[in-house]
């Protein structure tokens, strides 16, 4: 057994029981954790595949803002988990006969097609081995895919700013300061001179 | 399967994964949270898929297009859980099957 051969079955096996415990954790946070986990082990194979970029971007982006967002969010939320499980097993049964016939289909297809070898590097765009990953990326992303790189971004500012909408609540009832007003006072309206008699007061 | 990384190990491992997502989905039926992050490793196995065919047939496309699917995942992740946090200020609960209020 190769080294790449020995470290592919340690991440893949790794990432297929971290995520099996992702959907079985009793506890969320630790199927966040598993979940993390998952991300760590795929970016491992993602690395044995040559794209090294896309390895450590989906450490910096999962790891480093999705999974730190569900851990928020899990934190937040005061629900009682263990309620939510009760009813756990009793759409077991289907979900076992879809994700089986899935399953055997996915393998079906994976099994049964063959890919013409006068294929293998006949894409628009072949890896140019002498280059790394990361460069080769970004030759291409800012060039020939740039409205595509543009279009990733106008979905990363819609789902922005359609979070802070959702989320941004105004209260009623409560007190705040407006600079507006404040700065709109003149002393005219707002001191007023009075000569008090001595010994008598206001 | 010989003494090489091929094709058919990326496939069945990204398969498992997809299986184990679509399942999740299934048999947490109640908790929000853990249904995003079944779509989240779906998501993750789709990506799998698309880099071992880049690898595989020696073309960077399928790594540009994995970059799409993994902003585009992010921003699902940031939605949906924008959302969960509002459903669970209005309701006190996170149990998708109290989600009615549209009877649609």
């Amino acid at each position: 057994m190769t080294l790449p051969l020995f470290f592919f079955y340690v991440f893949s096996a790794i990432t297929v029981a971290s995520a099996f415990m992702v959907i079985s954790a009793r506890n969320p946070v630790h199927a966040v954790l598993f979940l993390i986990l998952a991300f760590v082990n795929a970016a491992g194979l993602f690395m044995l595949a040559g794209a090294e970029f896309l390895a450590l971007l989906l450490i910096v982006v999962y790891v480093g803002a999705v999974a730190v967002l569900f851990l928020f969010v899990v934190m937040m939320i005061d629900v009682d988990f263990a309620e939510l499980k009760s009813g756990l097993l009793s759409y077991a049964p289907i979900g076992m006969v879809v994700g089986a016939i899935l399953f055997l289909e996915l393998l079906l297809v994976a099994g049964s097609f063959v890919i013409a070898p006068d294929m293998v590097g006949a894409g628009g765009l072949p890896i140019d081995a002498t280059m790394d990953n990361t460069r080769a990326l970004g030759l291409v992303l800012y060039t020939r895919y740039v409205f595509l790189f543009q279009g990733a971004a106008a979905v990363l500012l819609v789902a922005m700013i359609g979070a802070i909408v959702l989320t941004l609540r105004h209260r009623t009832g409560i007190k705040r300061q407006s600079t507006a007003s404040q700065l709109g006072r003149k002393p005219s309206e707002t001191v007023r001179n009075v000569k008090v008699k001595s010994g008598q007061g206001l | 399967m010989g003494l090489e990384i091929g094709l058919g190990h990326y496939l069945t491992v990204a398969a498992i994964l997809f299986t184990l997502g679509v399942f999740g989905i299934f048999i947490n039926r109640k908790n929000v949270i853990v249904i995003l992050m079944s779509v989240e490793l779906i998501l993750l196995a789709v990506n799998l898929n698309l880099v071992a065919f880049s690898a595989h047939l020696n073309d960077l496309q399928g790594q540009v297009f994995a970059l799409m699917i993994l902003t585009v995942a992010a921003a699902e992740a940031a939605i949906g859980l924008a959302i969960l946090v509002i459903f669970y200020r209005n309701r006190g609960t996170i149990a998708v099957e109290d989600v009615n209020m549209m009877k649609g």
